[in-house]
């Protein structure tokens, strides 16, 4: 699996670097990146960090300022498919935490169309949910770790 | 096509490159006949064997030998230039990509459309209100990029209105008619929008002279009582918003067309008229009689001056002006009551005319300024008018004559050059970026190639079939962009497969980066295409948007998040407050509507992502969809008029689970006591 895995990544990248004249730099980019996360265990959910720009995340005290802000974010542009507390079109996000890494959890908020692409957890997740896809709502790094955050309230 | 393959290979050995190459030799000409018949002769080979079409082609295809290879954008490339074809009688702007001549998007101007439900929400009605009312359709002619030092710049595109006079501005950011103004003491606005050089004005000049003010006066009182007006609109440099600046009121003539001065004569607008006879009956006949028609030069930073010196009368109008707010998402519309008039006979050195034969139809200004050619549609010949010369002949009084105080100045004084073609029904012309000219010839069914200062005609190119405009990129410009030509022709006879007695106007599209004009590739378009403008690509992309922003959202019945969404009644006036999501609408169930109740879908999508709009359609809507772009909020009028359970459903296909997203609501008889609910899963 691990090689099969690492395999279709170097393909993935290949076909990137063959058709990449016809894609923006921006884009490139981040498939590339797409290709140099693949984590060494990544069906294991908390070591695996999913896909996308954050690497490392290192969880201090829970900050409730940040928190809240975070809540008015999820609430804004998430909870038309999570309700916190049940399962809606989505999962919910309480006891998230226990479940998927730090990192995994803000790839899947920032990049959902790469995740659901070629993260075996997150992949099955969009089969479970009969395949409602988890649309990308722009959120920045800085908005997703704010949503982390409060997540980390929902246990 | 075995047969077009070998025409090529001998073709190109006949003509080694094709750019850069200078005009005609008699050995070329000798050349150019014998590549026609060994053309011809090839092609009924073709026709034979190759997978042409069997019933097409009359004319043969007048194809350059490797067209296709010179037009071809393979999938997932784009195009080099967006090019915006004027809709016609479809009322709307069509844009294509060149050279491929894919159609990207038809953007809804001045018709209802209701694939996007535009002049069918309630946001965007008022951009098609006008002193008449509410009017779903007109007739639109001639798309005008903006531009920034004679340079089109990527902003905006204007274009007009020609039935019920008016021009409207589109955002090129969204691709969107974003304003609309009416134009009024104008009938058929025609000559128009044709901007100045850094868009300090769009014009509006009257094809059809009226009454001014407009009033119930006998027909045979034309030559008193009517009068035609030309319209001065300024665009704000920031927003782009118009405003309708003065009129300028001259003889009842028709004018036609019409381009503002650059470089050397910016400052100056320029429109042709016809019937100087004043004729208001069989004008085939009548507005024929006179040998030469007039050019109108308006001075417009003179006319601005008078304006600015309290010269200008101001008169009572009514007309509208529309703006529609990407913030708000919505368009209002108010009404105007003055305009500002200049009359010539007031107001020296700001009008002249000059003769020019024979019912001029386009006006063009060279890159430089310098020259203005009339394309004399009756003559065989072009006058081309020299700016600095009309300066001069203004300077020493060479007038003929004056008509109601504006001097008319003597042709040979104004005159620079004659452009001999033997063609016939000369139209328009747009300039290359070598020195070149092209003009349409409407009966020859041409393009003629010559040379601005020396008039020498250089190469010719058949049309397939009666060209009307024709447009180069830039090529109204101070600079043009060159490189290719697209004709835009009024019949299209068999050119494409027949689909009965209606047809699509064809487009062709030319290169002209060498010597000799090389037709590539034809293509159908929407309406009648009466003019097209281009720009590259890369001065309009970067700039799309690509989704709004819901935090700045400001329309009045926006719903930001789902637990807002809501059901309200005042009276029997319901609105429901409705978000869409991929793929579910909240609410989705609603009960306790009433037959005869007034329901406001206000519909927002909370998507933040590209390409993800959503649509709402409910069952009996007398009105259209409503195609909702993501962080947007639109708004459909729905008046039930039985009881029963309506289904509403998305109509843009948006996931997986897209045929899942529906919804139902239950409609009571009137005056029946079923409680206002609403709710989505189980969150009732």
């Amino acid at each position: 699996m691990k090689a099969l895995l690492i395999q279709s990544a170097m393909v993935f990248s290949i076909v990137t670097v063959l058709s990449g004249c016809s894609q923006s730099p921006e884009k490139r980019q981040t498939a590339d990146k797409a290709a140099s996360t693949i984590q060494t265990d990544p069906n294991d959910p908390m070591s695996n960090k999913g896909i996308g720009p954050v690497k490392e995340v290192v969880l201090g005290e829970p900050d409730h300022a940040m928190a809240a802000d975070g809540e008015k974010i999820f609430k804004q542009l998430c909870s038309a498919c999570h309700k916190p507390e049940e399962k809606f079109i989505g999962p919910a996000p309480k006891g998230i935490m226990t479940r998927r890494s730090p990192e995994w959890i803000m790839n899947m908020i920032i990049n959902p169309e790469e995740m659901v692409k070629y993260d075996p957890v997150a992949k099955q997740l969009l089969i479970d949910y009969n395949l409602a896809p988890m649309a990308n709502q722009n959120v920045t790094e800085e908005q997703a770790r704010k949503i982390l955050e409060y997540f980390r309230t929902l246990e | 096509m075995v047969g077009g393959r070998r025409s090529a290979v001998i073709l190109k050995n006949q003509e080694p490159g094709t750019r850069n190459q200078e005009p005609r030799t008699k050995y070329q000409s000798t050349m150019h006949k014998m590549r026609k018949s060994i053309f011809l002769s090839l092609l009924s080979v073709a026709l034979i064997f190759g997978c042409q079409p069997r019933h097409g082609g009359l004319a043969g295809g007048g194809a350059a030998p490797d067209a296709a290879s010179r037009v071809y954008v393979a999938p997932g490339e784009l195009d080099e230039f967006y090019a915006f074809f004027s809709g016609g009688f479809s009322g709307q702007l069509s844009v294509y990509g060149l050279p491929s001549g894919r159609l990207l998007k038809i953007i809804p101007v001045f018709s209802v459309d209701g694939e996007k439900g535009y002049g069918f929400n309630e946001e965007t009605k008022p951009l098609l209100e006008t002193s008449f009312g509410f009017i779903p359709w007109d007739d639109a002619h001639h798309p005008q990029l903006s531009h920034t030092n004679g340079i089109p710049d990527g902003r905006w595109v204007f274009i007009n209105g020609n039935n019920t006079p008016r021009v409207a501005r589109i955002d090129l950011t969204t691709f969107e008619t974003v304003e609309i103004i009416e134009i009024p003491n104008s009938g058929g606005n025609h000559s128009s929008p044709y901007a100045t050089e850094n868009t300090e004005y769009v014009v509006a000049g009257t094809r059809f002279s009226v009454p001014f003010p407009q009033q119930d006066v006998p027909i045979s009182s034309y030559k008193e009582t009517f009068k035609g007006a030309l319209s001065f609109i300024s665009v704000d440099p920031k927003t782009g918003h118009m405003e309708l600046a003065f009129q300028v009121l001259l003889p009842a003539f028709n004018y036609d067309l019409a381009r503002a001065g650059k470089g050397k004569s910016h400052g100056w607008s320029f429109f042709t008229s016809y019937n100087v006879e004043q004729a208001h009956t069989l004008l085939e006949v009548n507005a024929s009689q006179y040998d030469k028609d007039f050019i109108a030069a308006v001075n417009w930073k003179k006319a601005e001056e008078y304006v600015k010196a309290g010269k200008a009368k101001e008169m009572p109008a009514s007309y509208f002006h529309n703006i529609y707010d990407d913030n708000s998402h919505m368009a209002t519309s108010k009404e105007m009551k003055t305009v500002k008039v200049l009359i010539p006979s007031e107001c020296p050195d700001m009008v002249y005319f000059l003769p020019t034969p024979k019912s001029p139809h386009g006006v063009d200004v060279d890159p430089t300024g310098e020259y203005i050619v009339g394309a004399g549609k009756l003559s065989a010949d072009m006058s081309v008018h020299s700016f600095s010369k009309i300066i001069k002949a203004i300077e020493n009084e060479a007038f003929e004559t004056h008509i109601d105080g504006i001097p008319v100045l003597k042709y040979e004084e104004i005159v620079a050059g004659i452009v001999s073609s033997g063609g016939l029904g000369p139209l328009h012309t747009e300039f290359d970026d070598n020195g070149y000219a092209y003009t349409t010839f409407f009966i020859s069914s041409e393009i003629v190639k010559w040379k601005v200062g020396t008039w020498e005609v250089v190469d010719r190119a058949p049309c397939y079939y009666s060209v009307g405009h024709l447009m180069i990129p830039g090529g109204d410009s101070k600079k043009p962009f060159g490189k290719y030509m697209v004709a835009m022709n009024k019949i299209t006879k068999d050119r494409y497969l027949p689909t009965g007695p209606e047809l699509n106007h064809s487009a062709q599209l030319y290169d002209i980066s060498g010597t000799k004009i090389q037709l590539l590739l034809d293509f159908p378009t929407v309406g009648e295409p009466h003019y097209a403008q281009a720009i590259p690509a890369h001065l309009v992309a970067p700039n799309s948007k690509k989704y709004f922003n819901l935090e700045d959202n400001v329309h009045p019945h926006v719903t930001k998040k789902e637990s807002d969404t809501r059901v309200v009644r005042e009276g029997n006036l319901v609105r429901v407050y409705m978000t869409t999501i991929r793929s579910h609408f909240a609410p989705d169930n609603i009960e306790g509507i009433r037959v005869g109740d007034k329901v406001y879908f206000h519909v927002t999508n909370l998507e933040q992502d590209w390409d993800v709009p959503h649509g709402f359609a409910v069952m009996g809507a007398r009105n259209a969809e409503l195609l909702i772009m993501p962080g947007q909020t639109e708004t459909l009028l729905w008046e039930p008029d039985r009881p029963g359970m309506f289904p509403f459903y998305c109509t843009d296909f948006c996931s997986a689970l897209h045929q899942e997203m529906q919804g139902y609501v239950r409609v009571s008889p009137k005056g029946a006591d079923t409680p206002l609910k609403w709710w989505v899963g189980n969150h009732e």
